[in-house]
């Protein structure tokens, strides 16, 4: 071939080159950079943009967090040790840490008992969170759990948190024997079996009330600090769901005046600020109970904030109904199940499987929005930042040190919830894609 | 033969209210309606007990009478004279600004993070994830409170730009940033300033009446003109000409160290600012995960689509993903406005005197009428959510996909 070439073009090469390694600006490092950070003349102003900002924030945090005081008690000695230079003084969140968890009024002794309850949280809330991971046998633990961190928390007598837990077990029995022959049947006789328990139980507690009791009662007033959040975004998310799920099937009804009064619930909450639910829940509930009942505050923000929460929630699962197709309610129609059957079998199912991401983020919002309560004069975890500790002579000034702390806190819980919601999402995806 | 009929319609009876699914949902729709009215009945005689007990009546004649305390940024005239009534105006004035700022601000902070999120540079990308996480995983309590920190407790007070050789000077010599709030120059409207606003109005209304014009013309002939240089010259240099021809009749009023402090100008308290900024910092954060959210909803196929009908970058953004992505985008953002708008009742924790703080923190506490003042409180807010997503649903409406 080469011979047909030799009087036309000059040369043409006939044997193979060896291989070459890659040029030094196309491999490893470099060329990542060059194509991730130095692609163009905006792209590398950008990266040195970048760069810079990223060096004055190190520039700022690093000497003061690392150049920190963790021990010292209090401001005035933690600024003559550091002796004007740059520094944290974290030992207020050493000297303050059990005020930042538990509020100021919290017996000490009893510091365990909050505790022992978060841990347990983890260990009641694995089987519900990870099914596939965690025995099934789990659960029930995972049923006692709010009787026993409610006692754990409050103390008092153990009868109450037993006939509350009760009240639940015959209301479960009657809806078991009454479900077979109608729903209806079944729901109603379980409300009025639990409330028959309650009743009969309140009488007992209270005739039997002493002051010896094995845990020690601590009064609602006395919950503060970050244990104030936790308690309020658990009970309140774990509360409002359920609630949603009324709100949102009441919303998709055909009964015109069901229908309605969900409507004009939901719309109502979803337009105030949680501020003014607060507002009503400190000032304006009490005008609203019978002459004479004492209600303690958390009860009522729990209670607000619970109704803030299930409107949301109703929106979510009303998205995840809605975008169910039509053919899975026709199917459920043609298997010949009633309403509540087809809810609890076929639509519910998928609807709040669709509906998982909304629901996190609506609980991820509503545990920050924990902190409002500190605007109503109750003392959470900020609330005892800018109430008892930076007002202490000792204390006074410490301002970045409990914030960051605060916001830290804040952020490794929520970061992990959204964490866990999108790996769970990655889970429930059965369908093919 | 036999012959079907339809079979004898069966009388109503009332084990039907019960058994049959066509009356069914009539039994339950009137229980759930006497369980409403006996709820209502019973809080509403709970209320009258409580009241009569009490002493009070719900009555809104306070609303009239003199306030006595002092708002410290109003938007219009008030003095601690001027009835609760006043007040709360001022307070709705100051809610609405404080939503106003904070929505532009948000919205210009978002569109540029989601955009960046979705930069093909490594670090720009990794930097904006870090603020969207960060601000959207912490309470905007705290946000709001951190920077009324800075502004309260780090910046200077005006003693420190005294002297002739101050410790901190003027930015700019026209804004002055001291813990007792930012002092920026204020426009004085001398006369004639009247003219220059008209002309600018005027050559606002002319460059949309270009733009239209330019794409009219295009569509009817093809024709195209330019578009941008245009309608900047027709915004600017009419109002600059009329500017100068005047005799510059709008001038600046500096603020100036008078005493022990700063006098002129325009005073932005540091609440204000706290919470102009925490409130778009936070929101700006979501608002940028909207925006990546509508750009990456656009399918790939439709930039393809258009590169392959010869359509340049520029133009696949405005004339192809841009306006499918706004669709996507626009409902969540305009939802954000209005949390932004609820959020703005936290201003109460830093003092700004807004709706909450005035309705529902002074007054409430001077006067003691809680029911009225949060009901009040709660009507505005309804009202402003109402409205907001009203505008929502009409925009919805005009871009949504025309579907057979």
């Amino acid at each position: 071939m080469s011979d047909t070439h030799q009087h036309s073009i000059a040369f043409v090469r006939d044997t193979m080159l060896p291989e070459a390694p890659p040029p030094a600006m196309e491999t490893g490092i470099v060329k990542w950079m060059r194509e991730n950070l130095f692609s163009g003349v905006s792209n590398s102003i950008l990266t040195l943009a970048a760069l810079a900002a990223v060096y004055y924030l190190l520039a700022g945090f690093l000497p003061w967090f690392l150049n920190g005081i963790w021990d010292a008690p209090s401001l005035r000695a933690c600024r003559e040790i550091l002796q004007g230079d740059v520094g944290g003084c974290f030992a207020v969140l050493t000297e303050r840490w059990n005020q930042l968890l538990f509020g100021f009024k919290y017996p000490s002794e009893e510091y365990w008992r909050p505790t022992l309850a978060f841990v347990l949280l983890f260990a009641a809330a694995a089987p519900i969170m990870f099914p596939n991971h965690v025995p099934r046998k789990l659960l029930i633990f995972s049923g006692l759990y709010p009787f026993l961190a409610y006692w754990l928390i409050w103390g008092g007598s153990i009868l109450s948190p037993v006939f509350a837990l009760l009240g639940f077990v015959t209301g479960y029995i009657v809806w078991n024997r009454l479900v077979k022959q109608s729903f209806a049947a079944g729901f109603f006789g379980a409300i009025i079996a639990a409330l028959i328990t309650w009743w009969i139980g309140g009488m007992i507690v209270e005739a039997t009330v002493s002051d010896n009791t094995l845990l020690a009662a601590v009064p609602s007033r006395d919950m503060g600090g970050f244990m104030l959040n936790m308690i309020l975004g658990t009970v309140c998310v774990s509360l409002s769901i359920p609630f949603g799920i009324a709100l949102a099937l009441g919303r998709q009804s055909d009964m015109p005046i069901i229908k309605w009064i969900c409507v004009l619930f939901i719309e109502f909450i979803r337009g105030v600020p949680l501020i003014t639910l607060l507002f009503v829940a400190n000032v304006v509930l009490a005008y609203f109970l019978p002459p004479g009942t004492t209600f303690d505050l958390i009860l009522r923000v729990i209670i607000m904030i619970t109704m803030f929460a299930s409107a949301y929630i109703a929106e979510v699962i009303r998205g995840g109904l809605a975008a169910l197709p039509k053919g899975q309610y026709e199917a459920a129609d043609s298997l010949g199940l009633d309403y509540p059957q087809a809810m609890r079998l076929i639509i519910l199912p998928q609807a709040l499987k669709i509906s998982i991401p909304g629901i996190v983020n609506v609980a991820v919002g509503l545990f920050k929005d924990t902190t409002l309560v500190s605007v109503i004069s109750m003392f959470d975890l900020v609330g005892m930042i800018r109430g008892p500790i930076l007002a202490s002579t000792e204390w006074n000034g410490v301002y970045w040190e409990l914030l960051g702390f605060a916001a830290l806190l804040f952020f490794v819980v929520c970061y992990g919830i959204s964490q866990y919601s999108q790996w769970l999402e990655r889970q429930l995806q059965t369908d093919h894609r | 033969m036999t012959t079907l009929s339809d079979p004898p319609r069966e009388s109503f009876r009332l084990s039907m209210l019960i058994n049959d699914t066509r009356y069914r949902s009539y039994t339950f729709q009137f229980i759930a309606l006497l369980a409403v009215i006996a709820l209502f009945a019973y809080l509403g005689s709970n209320l009258m007990q409580n009241l009569r007990d009490a002493g009070l009546n719900i009555s809104y004649e306070f609303l009239g009478e003199p306030s006595g305390y002092d708002i410290n940024q109003t938007l219009i005239e008030y003095d601690s004279r001027s009835s609760h009534w006043r007040a709360s105006v001022a307070g709705i004035l100051n809610t609405l600004l404080v939503a106003f700022l904070g929505c532009i601000t948000a919205t210009v902070l978002g569109v540029v993070v989601g955009v960046l999120r979705l930069s093909k540079n490594w670090l720009v990308r990794k930097l904006m994830a870090g603020y969207v996480e960060a601000f959207r995983n912490v309470p905007v309590l705290i946000w709001i409170i951190i920077i009324f920190t800075v502004m309260t407790a780090v910046l200077p007070a005006p003693s420190a730009f005294r002297g002739d050789d101050p410790a901190r000077t003027m930015f700019l010599d026209a804004v002055a940033f001291t813990n007792r709030g930012v002092y920026v120059p204020k426009p004085v409207w001398l006369e004639g300033s009247g003219i220059v606003v008209g002309v600018f109005i005027a050559s606002v209304i002319g460059m949309f009446a270009y733009r239209r014009y330019a794409t009219k013309l295009l569509y009817d002939t093809g024709k195209l003109l330019p578009m941008g240089w245009p309608s900047l010259v027709i915004l600017i240099v009419p109002t600059l000409l009329i500017f100068f021809i005047l005799g510059r009749p709008i001038a600046l009023d500096y603020p100036a160290l008078k005493g022990f402090n700063f006098q002129g100008g325009i005073q932005i308290r540091g609440s204000l600012i706290a919470l102009w900024f925490a409130l778009a910092i936070y929101t700006g954060a979501f608002i940028a995960e909207n925006v990546r959210a509508g750009i990456l909803a656009v399918s790939k196929g439709q930039t393809e689509a258009a590169a392959s009908l010869g359509l340049r970058p520029g133009r696949i953004m405005n004339l192809v993903i841009l306006p499918q992505a706004l669709r996507v985008i626009i409902p969540p953002v305009i939802s954000q406005y209005l949390n932004l708008t609820k959020n703005s009742s936290l201003a109460i924790a830093v003092g700004y005197m807004d709706i909450t703080g005035t309705l529902g923190g002074i007054t409430l506490n001077q006067t003691g009428r809680a029911i009225e003042t949060v009901l009040l409180l709660m009507l505005f807010y309804l009202a402003i959510s109402l409205a907001i997503s009203g505008v929502m649903n009409v925009y919805n409406n005009s871009v949504k996909l025309k579907e057979r």
